[in-house]
């Protein structure tokens, strides 16, 4: 393994030693919470696409939108600066602490002061800066970094705070439980606010119209550092401007659900600063408020840093929608094993931490855990404002690779059957390129399954591609499902339909007896079947961020489905990462009337066993069951598309009693874990979905799964043997 | 406000295990006194006719604050789904009077509960235009789980409780 490589996987190793336990179990209850908490709303749809409605017009006026707010923040008595960078954001904040000879800020808990790192920049000032967030508190304590950009903390174990605490502080009787360490975290800091002479809060939405800021907040610290101290400066980035206070509405009513999956956050503090409550002066105790003159000063330092470049650059523009919640973060099977100590950059964290990082520190910052994000997709149906996360990914991937031109590139561009320019990483190169890798394998088969078998073999992979020796390779079959279906004759004599079985790789090359069974229970079911010769969908150079490949994959894929399209005949696949190409990514890649055209007639291949069956097919044509047991496992990306629930009702029908997974990825995700540098991340992931089918409840069960990753990593994890659900109701020859 | 908002009120203050009582004008004065102890702070009511009785104090100073075991505030606002009350800031201290002590008690007039959250910032969006600077949508105690269990009672009151106030 080269030594980066070697380097990734040790950290990678000891985060999830030392904090995946605990990042674990918050992010999964986080996670569950939300699935629970969204169906509490009438229309979560409807909410989620008004928001991002609100998002767009936003961030598309947001020039007006700041001269808007300009005005009724000065009308309102307070101070709008605009700051370029942090440098001169956090020169500003000094300054207006400094006229204050402030000497101690509380602060509430804020991402974008920990992006300028304000606390640094004042306590060179000599000012002393507290964090009155929990969280944040054990953090400035124990001298840490945020883990999750909602629960800063989640990494430490209520132990670890323990002792933390009992070290630092030695209190007369240790501490020990959660109510104790939070009474006592209250008490210390409730303190330090009164004796505050300035206090700083971020803000989760600032409206244009009427100047009024939101903070979503649980434990009170926001009240109380905007209240208590006469000076209120509150750090935002711009892209946090929204028109009206009615427009704050979906918000409200999405970000706790989506984040920690809470209904709604204790409090959510509306404020139009300064505002009208009395200051509360701890110095003069004796002070009836009602006699305290109250001179409130309050400033908003809306920070510029990046984001106006991001939103003239159509692919991170989505990015500045983003409502910092954490649901990308929570539901990532990665995420949940390493936490944002790996999977984050110099700030944040998590699946939309890379388009933060790409736009507020660069491509160096988010090139160090861009790989994590596999592609699975699981985001973007969580994400409140329906972003594409995995595309910025994509599209962060792609740029790393442009920006790392090496010395030998100019050799490995001409070499290689792809649209990139030098800088992709062989290892990228050659999981982009497998479509080549597999013809050639299958041409020389079983003679390049045992010579890539071999240890010397391993050996070389392992040090030029980086694929992990302890991974199983995929097994090359020398008769690929083309090869076998133009050696045969079609058995439908008056055919329903006339489908078109999409030949992915894999299928064609590797698990060529899934697609056999495909044909099979199509035609069993009195469809024609066609297997025509067409290229692979580009999802493989997809996910190595090779966008330009990808993109030449569509349009061969389109040119060589369009005939068969406009003939009537439906598009039927097998791979799930396939079909989510059909029927998502090719929307950024084709004209709209091809993409239209493609997707509208593309269908996973159970969901279209599921179609024929309602529509009359005759069920006993195929292998039913009388309770035959079966765990399986749907692949990420079909979840996504909604399509989990077709194979369980087709399973179903048939008569098998399934059980289903509930983990969001295998954790195998295409190439990822054969990738040296990930394969025990991938392992961990895996071992998950490896426990629930082991349970006592499961493990006589038949293994199911629909991706071809799926069944690798479950092949790997389990001791008997997996198959594509197609294989298990196709006829019985 | 119509029977069916105020029971989903009571059924989300059930769930969140926030207590509530109804009371009419005469009888809110029991109430209170059946709910705090001493040390309470408070701020007058802005509803007509109705007081808050002598032992409450009204007029707290920031060591007021700091000992008060209960404060009692009017809530401008009930949300039904979400079992929310709106408390807003105002210059006599509803926002420390609600915020400093273990215990809120929070008066709602029955009238001024709403279904859900189009509805308040219906509402909310008028406050601010109207020149009010601040509200807080409250829904239960403050809470943290940041000491690596939920625990009810961070920076803010460990315990709400609501009072309808029936006209």
């Amino acid at each position: 393994m080269s030594k980066a490589r070697e380097a990734k996987a040790a950290k990678i190793r000891q985060l999830m030693e030392t904090e995946g336990d605990a990042v674990g179990t918050s992010t999964r209850g986080f996670n569950e919470g939300r699935y629970q908490s969204v169906q509490t709303l009438d229309d979560y749809e409807g909410l989620k696409s008004e928001a991002r409605a609100i998002k767009e017009d936003a961030i598309e006026r947001l020039p007006e939108l700041i001269d808007q707010l300009r005005e009724t923040v000065e009308s309102n008595g307070g101070t709008l600066y605009i700051a370029d960078d942090a440098a001169d954001a956090n020169q500003y904040i000094r300054e207006v602490c400094e006229d204050k000879e402030a000497e101690r800020v509380v602060k509430s808990k804020s991402m974008t002061s920990e992006e300028i790192e304000v606390n640094e920049d004042l306590e060179a000032a000599d000012i002393d800066v507290v964090e009155t967030d929990l969280g944040e508190w054990v953090l400035q304590v124990a001298d840490e970094s945020p883990s999750h950009i909602v629960a800063p903390a989640i990494h430490k174990s209520r132990e670890a705070i323990a002792d933390l605490f009992n070290e630092t502080f030695d209190p007369d009787e240790p501490l020990e439980t959660a109510e104790e360490l939070t009474m006592f975290a209250r008490e210390q800091l409730g303190e330090l606010i009164e004796g505050a002479d300035v206090g700083m809060t971020g803000a989760n939405f600032i409206t244009a119209d009427t100047g009024t800021m939101a903070l979503v907040t649980s434990e009170g610290n926001a009240r109380k550092t905007a209240v208590v101290p006469d000076t209120h400066v509150a750090v935002a980035g711009v892209e946090k401007v929204i028109p009206t206070v009615e427009d704050l509405r979906p918000f409200v009513e999405l970000i706790g659900k989506s984040g920690t999956g809470q209904d709604i956050t204790s409090y959510i503090s509306l404020l139009t600063p300064p505002v009208e409550s009395p200051t509360v002066d701890f110095d003069a105790p004796d002070t009836p408020l009602s006699e305290t003159e109250t001179d409130r000063d309050f400033h908003l330092v809306l920070i510029d840093n990046g984001r106006f470049d991001m939103r003239e650059d159509d692919q991170l523009r989505e990015t500045l929608y983003c409502i910092r919640c954490s649901a990308c973060s929570n539901v990532c099977a990665n995420f949940q094993h390493v936490g944002g100590h790996a999977f984050g950059g110099e700030t944040y964290s998590g699946g939309i931490g890379t388009g933060w990082e790409a736009g507020v520190e660069g491509l160096d910052s988010a090139a160090e855990f861009n790989d994590l994000c596999t592609g699975c997709s699981r985001c973007t149906t969580a994400c409140p404002v329906e972003i594409d996360i995995p595309w910025i990914n994509t599209v962060v991937r792609d740029r790393v690779n442009r920006g790392e031109v090496s010395e030998l590139d100019w050799l490995v561009e001409g070499l290689t059957p792809d649209e990139e320019p030098g800088g992709v990483s062989l290892q990228k190169r050659f999981f982009g390129n497998f479509e080549t890798a597999a013809k050639v394998g299958s041409f020389f088969a079983p003679v390049s399954n045992w010579a890539a078998g071999l240890g010397v073999s391993r050996d070389i992979m392992e040090r030029f591609l980086g694929i992990d020796a302890r991974r199983e390779l995929p097994a090359f079959q020398r008769e690929t499902l083309k090869d076998w279906f133009e050696n045969r004759t079609s058995r439908v004599d008056d055919p329903v339909r006339t489908a078109v079985l999409y030949p992915d790789v894999y299928t064609n090359h590797v698990q060529v007896e899934r697609g056999k069974a495909a044909v099979r229970t199509l035609e069993a079911l009195g469809v024609d079947v066609i297997v025509p010769d067409v290229r692979s969908s580009g999802r493989a150079p997809l996910s190595q961020g090779m966008i330009a490949t990808a993109e030449d994959h569509a349009h061969d894929v389109y040119a060589g489905l369009a005939e068969h399209i406009d003939d009537g005949r439906d598009i039927v696949v097998i791979e799930p990462s396939d079909l989510a190409m059909f029927r998502t990514e090719y929307e950024k890649f084709l004209p709209e009337k091809s993409f239209e055209r493609i997707s509208e007639v593309s269908y996973e291949v159970m969901e279209y066993v599921f179609g024929l069956l309602e529509h009359g097919a005759d069920a006993d044509a195929l292998s039913t069951s009388e309770g035959e047991g079966v765990a399986y496992h749907s692949h990420c990306q079909q979840r996504t598309l909604g399509l989990e629930g077709h194979t369980e009702a087709v399973l179903s029908d048939l008569g098998y009693d399934v059980a289903t997974s509930d983990v969001e990825c295998c954790g195998m995700a295409g190439s990822f874990g054969y990738k040296s540098e990930y394969y025990e991340l991938s392992v961990d992931v895996g071992s998950e979905l490896q426990g629930q089918f082991q349970t006592d409840e499961n493990r006589d069960r038949t293994v199911v799964a629909s991706g071809t990753s799926c069944l690798e990593q479950l092949d790997s994890l389990l001791s008997r043997p997996t198959q594509h659900p197609i294989q298990l109701v196709a006829p019985r020859r | 406000m119509s029977t069916g908002t105020v029971a989903t009120f009571e059924d989300s203050l059930e769930r969140l295990e926030v207590g509530w009582t109804h009371a009419s004008s005469d009888r809110l004065a029991d109430v209170l006194e059946g709910l705090c102890s001493d040390p309470t702070i408070g701020v007058e009511l802005p509803y007509d006719g109705v007081e808050l009785p002598g032992w409450v104090n009204t007029d707290p100073t920031p060591a007021d604050l700091r000992e008060a075991n209960a404060g009692i505030t009017a809530a401008g606002l009930g949300i039904a789904d979400y079992g929310s009350v709106v408390v807003q800031g105002t210059p006599d201290g509803i926002e420390p009077v609600s915020l400093f002590g273990d215990l809120h008690v929070a008066v709602l007039r029955r009238s001024d509960i709403v279904p859900g959250m189009p509805e308040a910032f219906d509402w909310l969006g008028e406050e601010f235009r109207t020149g009010h600077s601040s509200a807080i949508i409250a829904t239960g105690p403050s809470a943290t789980a940041d000491m690596g269990a939920l625990v009810k009672g961070a920076h803010g009151p460990k315990e709400v409780h609501v009072v309808i106030l029936d006209e």
